[in-house]
């Protein structure tokens, strides 16, 4: 499988690139502060000859302007942050496009905001994002504290209920970015991942419309009948598909899970094996998700599968 | 003071023998099955406290090394979710409330009294009853693991996650009270630390000549004092969240679950300097022994120390950076973080200032000491780093601050705590422990050490979040997470020798002579092991650095305190003049009864909130058993004493 | 030759106030109580300032009974003053006695708490102000009840039991940890009854 990048040393936007500027210069600065006294360790411990023991007030001065020095590299430091801080703040572009990210445990349910109410667009577990861009992301809770994270595009924010916190960012070149969870919410933070896919605007832009269809009607027999067992069966409670009956909210939305390069989070890869595997023993990939075992047959199974491929 | 002091027949060598039959009488321990449980002497207890918080150690350990061996591959499967979730919880709160915590002070408890040339500590049976609440807690908090119900929230336990609504089960309760019985404990050593410290020194010893562990203790106690309340009030009202239905942290009934964070962070920022503090204390004495000098700088030394607790209560915020809290606010806790860092760099400079200027010995505790060095300024210099909001919001809850806080706390506290058994061994075991075992465990340590955590960090840049149970093949953190295992498997092997070296020199090493290091402060001027009165007689001090003075052997001694029942004398605040004697308590079982009874209170209040009123009830019998006097000991110079005070008012009237 | 000695046979087998390390000893635990009522304070002040309207929903607690006790409370400092005096002079007679008086106090105050709870208009489960409010109230109590039972049991003692310097001591270091509950009762009053007739 290829790498996939989750780096936060490899910046692909204006905030992680500040951080990661701020990274580097904190790292030079430390080590050569570790080295420069490790060195005065090392000669202060290895001195053999004690006829040449400075006086305490040779002592004195050294200590002194020892620690004169790590106050002025510490002003230089705090500045340093405090500059960072304020330029990966970048608050109010008035043409940002708005997202809403709610944390679940342990899948991410994503909005992307419109005044018109039809125009929104619901998905989850992946983002896209036009390059170049600025984006605000604002971020709830449903249930625990989560964390949104993507490295490569900027530093976590927390999703804490009851709350609102935002995050700005931007991803100036086009790439897929893995994401995770990073705060501590239950049995399954490890499998609470999201992929952010940055793209060109004509590509967002077509995606987006795409999103806003509700889902194709099915054409084959199997693929009908997938659609009655996901609307009648047990699936509806929890999942939405758009332009059927099947209208739960608590679990992702489905209307075009076949367009999702990930299934449960980022738990394994969205292909026709795994899917099986997961509908047919959440518990066995992910135990403690909050997706039942659905109790579906084979060939039930199969009829759902066929159906869900449907949903570009 | 001193010009009072004469030659006196009591000082004859004979009549010192015989009184010191006669201590050795009074100030014995109980035997039996009953008075193992009533003893009351600060060495025994802590000797108890320092065995089995390293016994902790072991446990917590073993723990990681089940953690390291799941991390070791991707999608390994060796520990579920469940189960992982449970253990990295435990490996964090034994490590921290069940180990760090409880060893400093349990070294403190030791020698603390010997360094100032006190007879006791002060309230011995407080003491007494902290160790069982210690103990209980750990007793408790294993057998709760292995119901499976073990904590499994992570160590600093954040709701929602643990409230009533999500923490299904009993598991989130067992942290609750496990917080309260070891908070319970922590803060009754703390008081008996206080004013040991503070009323007990040896005549002579004024405040300017406490020696710097003593200092660092007592910086620590003051910690204690003022930041385990925080988390008391937060376990408290999370027992109440979720047992009687309060709403402190139910955002829906205006509760907020940040409120949490503060009052948790409150107290946990302050105590990794609880745990830190005393073994810089440590840190202070080895130096000064094997270079045979004191410590450069005492007064920026202490200085250092009172500010990194001062200002130690005012960086918690910076656990919290990522909760989206004000810009403006966060850069305060920020340049806080970041002041902090002048004390310890202050201290540092002054030890490599003592070991340029002295005369290095390298012995085994000195060696464990430059580890310190070593670890913990490259820990420091991590925190240093995540002081930094921007970068922080990268980092925080990666690998990176795991390996940041395993170096500043293996690196600050567990080195130091190494050498410091090294170093006090003779004194406490009498018997010396193998210096070649001990440099055989040093080195594989220290390299494994830093096998273990430095690939942690770049882990934490590379995207690995931490209590993550398993990752993904295509994650590319195999490689390093192996060698991270390697490591841990590293020091793992290097601990097993530590440890064989201590329980064979137990019985097989040298025997240890009164000062076999050639060292300055009190403690060694007593045989070793010390005799339960400690000293006899009771020495004062003329200096900073008591057996190095040159005065030493004519200083004065104290004497005059009655040998047939527990007298200690109380000295003055500012310069240990002599103020008072005071008759301490004889040992007792009604603490360890007490702490039964207040233990069955913590835990029955996980399952009733009734346990809190059944167990007021056997509580305070406990209480009142413990503080009714002795039938038969009643002083009969008190009606003198009484008198003469009526004949003295009247006099002045 | 003989080393020079310090003879402390002499000096008195107690001592009162910041000499005694009960004193210490009870300051300490002073200390770390007031650490823990500040927190709650601290809470208390958090929450507010979280919720748009204070108390969020409910009345502000009746003012009678927690003035009343207050009055009380402000009041029982005369008994205790004159315990202390008596426990420092060690004079039995008048300690026994106004240990008694103070004890009467207590239990009064006790009492009348319990009406207080009642006048809370509010309960600790109803919302987050309610559970502050209880917890506050709460923990004060709990520090007079234990105090009530300490001095009833030191006044048992000065009665019925073998008497001892210690005991002079303890009645002073209880008379001053009275004082303590007193002064926190102050703020405690401060935040629970006024607070929601600022806001
Ligand atoms: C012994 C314990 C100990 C000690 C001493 C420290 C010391 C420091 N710590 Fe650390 N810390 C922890 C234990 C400790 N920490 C723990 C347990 C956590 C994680 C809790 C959890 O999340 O589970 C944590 C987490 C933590 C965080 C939060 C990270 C996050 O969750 O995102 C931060 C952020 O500011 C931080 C900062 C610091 C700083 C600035 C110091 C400073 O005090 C360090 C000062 C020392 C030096 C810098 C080295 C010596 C100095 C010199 C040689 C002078 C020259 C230096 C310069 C010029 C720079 N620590
Ligand atoms: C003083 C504190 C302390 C100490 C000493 C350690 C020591 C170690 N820690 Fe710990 N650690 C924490 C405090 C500490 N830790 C905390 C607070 C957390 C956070 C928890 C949380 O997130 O909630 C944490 C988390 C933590 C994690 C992260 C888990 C995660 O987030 O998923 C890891 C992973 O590698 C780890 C590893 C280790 C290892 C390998 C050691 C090693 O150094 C251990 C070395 C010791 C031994 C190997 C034992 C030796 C045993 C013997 C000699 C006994 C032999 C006896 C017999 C055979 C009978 N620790
Ligand atoms: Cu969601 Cu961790
Ligand atoms: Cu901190």
């Amino acid at each position: 499988m290829p790498a996939i990048f989750q780096s936060a040393l490899h910046p692909a936007g204006p905030q992680a690139a500040s951080i990661s500027h701020l990274w580097w210069l904190m790292f030079w600065t430390c080590s050569a502060v570790y080295v420069i006294v490790i060195a005065a360790l090392l000669v202060a411990i290895s001195r053999r000859r004690m006829d040449t023991r400075p006086s305490d007030g040779t002592l004195r001065t050294s200590v002194v302007t020892a620690a004169g020095i790590t106050v002025v590299i510490l002003f230089g430091l705090l500045f340093a942050s405090v500059a960072t801080g304020r330029a990966v703040a970048s608050l109010g572009a008035a043409e940002a496009l708005v997202i809403d990210i709610t944390g679940h445990q342990w899948w991410w349910d994503v909005t992307y905001e419109n005044p018109t109410p039809s125009l929104q667009v619901k998905t989850a577990n992946e983002l896209h994002i036009p390059v170049g861009r600025q984006i605000r992301i604002q971020l709830k809770s449903s249930d625990v504290i989560h964390s949104f994270w993507v490295p490569n595009l900027h530093g976590k924010m927390d999703l804490i209920p009851g709350r609102q916190n935002l995050l700005w960012l931007q991803a100036d070149k086009p790439g897929v970015y893995r994401g995770q969870c990073a705060e501590y919410c239950g049995v399954q933070h490890a499998n609470m991942a999201l992929t952010v896919v940055a793209e060109s605007s004509d590509d967002f832009e077509r995606w987006i419309m795409a999103q806003r269809q509700p889902a194709p009607p099915p054409s084959t027999p199997e693929q009908q009948h997938g659609l009655q067992i996901v609307e009648r069966g047990p699936c509806a409670m929890c999942h939405n598909v758009t332009g059927t009956v099947a209208g739960g909210r608590t679990a992702p939305d489905l209307t075009h899970v076949a367009t999702r390069s990930t299934i449960a989070a980022g738990t394994a890869p969205n292909t026709r094996g795994y899917l099986a595997g997961w509908i047919a023993d959440p518990q066995h990939m992910k135990p403690g998700a909050k997706m039942p075992s659905t109790g579906l047959s084979a060939e039930e199974l199969q009829a759902v599968l066929a159906y869900l491929e449907t949903l570009r | 003071m001193m010009e009072g002091a004469t030659a006196d027949p009591r000082l004859e060598p004979a009549a010192l023998a015989r009184e010191a039959r006669e201590l050795a009488r009074t100030w014995r321990e109980p035997e039996g099955f009953i008075g193992w449980f009533s003893r009351i002497d600060h060495k025994t207890i802590g000797v108890r406290f320092i065995v089995t918080a390293f016994c902790f150690f072991m446990l917590a350990g073993l723990l990681a090394a089940a953690m390291r061996l799941q991390l070791a591959q991707p999608r390994n499967t060796i520990l579920g979710p469940d189960l992982y979730n449970q253990i990295f919880t435990m490996h964090g709160i034994t490590m921290m409330f069940l180990f760090a915590v409880p060893v400093v002070l349990g070294f403190g408890i030791y020698f603390v009294p010997l360094m100032i040339g006190a007879r006791a500590i002060a309230f011995p049976r407080l003491l007494a009853f902290a160790y069982w609440m210690f103990l209980f807690s750990g007793i408790f908090l294993y057998v709760m693991f292995l119901l499976n119900v073990g904590p499994d929230r992570g160590w600093f336990s954040y709701v929602p996650l643990a409230g009533p609504e999500y923490g299904i089960g009993k598991r989130a309760d067992v942290w609750a009270q496990l917080v309260s019985f070891t908070e319970t404990s922590g803060l009754s050593v703390s008081v008996c630390l206080i004013v040991t410290i503070f009323k007990l020194r040896a005549p002579g010893m004024a405040l300017n000549r406490i020696p710097l562990f003593v200092w660092a203790e007592l910086v620590t106690a003051f910690m204690v004092a003022a930041s385990m309340p925080s988390v008391m009030v937060a376990s408290g009202t999370l027992m109440m969240d979720r047992l009687v239905g309060t709403q402190f942290y139910n955002q829906a009934e205006g509760g907020d679950p940040i409120l949490w964070q503060h009052l948790f962070w409150f107290f946990a920022h302050p105590e990794v300097y609880i745990i830190f503090l005393p073994a810089q204390g440590i840190v202070s004495m080895i130096i000064a022994t094997f270079t045979g000098r004191p410590v450069f700088g005492y007064l920026a030394m202490v200085l250092s120390l009172v500010a990194t607790a001062f200002i130690g209560f005012g960086v918690w915020v910076h656990h919290m950076f990522t909760t989206g809290l004000p810009q403006f606010g966060t850069s305060f806790f920020t340049a806080a973080s970041i002041m902090i860092v002048v004390p310890s760099g202050v201290q540092i400079f002054c030890w490599i200032a003592t070991l340029w200027s002295g005369r290095v010995r390298f012995a085994t505790p000195l060696l464990y000491a430059l580890g310190f060095f070593m670890v913990f300024i490259m820990g420091g210099l991590t925190g240093v780093m995540l002081a930094a909001v921007p970068l922080d919001a990268q980092v925080h809850d990666t690998f990176f601050v795991v390996a940041h806080f395993h170096y500043v706390l293996i690196g600050g506290s567990v080195f130091p705590l190494l050498g410091g058994v090294h170093y006090w061994f003779p004194k406490i075991a009498g018997r010396m422990l193998s210096e070649r075992l001990g440099k055989i465990a040093f080195w594989p340590l220290l390299i494994g050490f830093n096998m273990t955590f430095f690939p942690q960090h770049i882990l934490g840049l590379m995207g690995m979040p931490r209590r993550v149970y398993t990752y993904p093949v295509e994650m590319q953190w195999g490689a390093l997470n192996l060698l991270s295992s390697l490591g841990a498997l590293t020091m793992f092997a290097a601990l097993t020798v530590y440890l064989v070296n201590v329980l064979v020199s137990l019985r097989r090493g040298a025997v240890a002579t009164e000062n076999p290091w050639g060292a300055s402060s009190l403690e060694w001027s007593t045989s070793s092991p010390p005799p339960p009165y400690n000293f006899h007689p009771a020495p004062t001090v003329t200096g900073r650095e008591p057996l190095w003075e040159p005065d030493v052997a004519e200083r004065p001694v104290v004497i005059g305190l009655s040998a047939d029942k527990r007298d200690v004398l109380v000295t003055q605040l500012m310069d240990a003049e002599p103020d008072h004697r005071k008759e301490f308590p004889e040992p007792t079982v009604w603490p360890f009864l007490t702490a039964v009874a207040v233990g069955g209170l913590y835990i029955g209040s996980i399952f009733t909130p009734w346990a809190v009123v059944w167990g007021a009830i056997p509580t305070t019998i406990g209480l009142i058993g413990w503080a009714w006097p002795r039938k038969g000991n009643q002083p009969r110079h008190l009606e003198r004493e009484i008198a003469h005070r009526h004949r003295a008012a009247a006099e002045h009237a | 030759m003989t080393p020079k000695a310090i003879d402390v046979s002499r000096l008195p087998a107690y001592a009162f106030g910041h000499r005694s390390i009960m004193w210490w000893g009870g300051a300490s635990l002073m200390l770390m109580e007031g650490a823990m009522f500040a927190m709650l304070i601290v809470s208390y002040i958090y929450l507010k300032g979280r919720s748009p309207e204070w108390p969020p929903g409910y009345f502000a607690p009746v003012l009678f009974w927690g003035t009343l006790n207050t009055v009380v409370l402000l009041a029982s400092a005369l008994p205790n003053h004159f315990a202390k005096a008596a426990a420092e002079r060690l004079d039995l007679r008048r300690l026994q006695l106004w240990m008694c008086v103070a004890l009467v106090f207590g239990v009064g105050f006790v009492v009348i708490r319990v009406f207080e709870f009642r006048s809370l208009n509010v309960w600790w489960d109803s919302n987050a102000y309610g559970s502050v409010v209880w917890t506050l109230l709460g923990f004060h109590t709990l520090h007079l009840v234990t105090d009530v039972l300490d001095s009833a049991v030191l006044t048992a003692l000065l009665f019925v039991g073998p008497l001892q310097e210690s005991h002079f001591t303890d009645a002073s270091e209880n008379a001053l940890y009275w004082y303590f509950v007193v002064i926190t009762w102050l703020p405690v009053y401060a935040f629970i009854y006024l607070a929601p007739r600022l806001a």
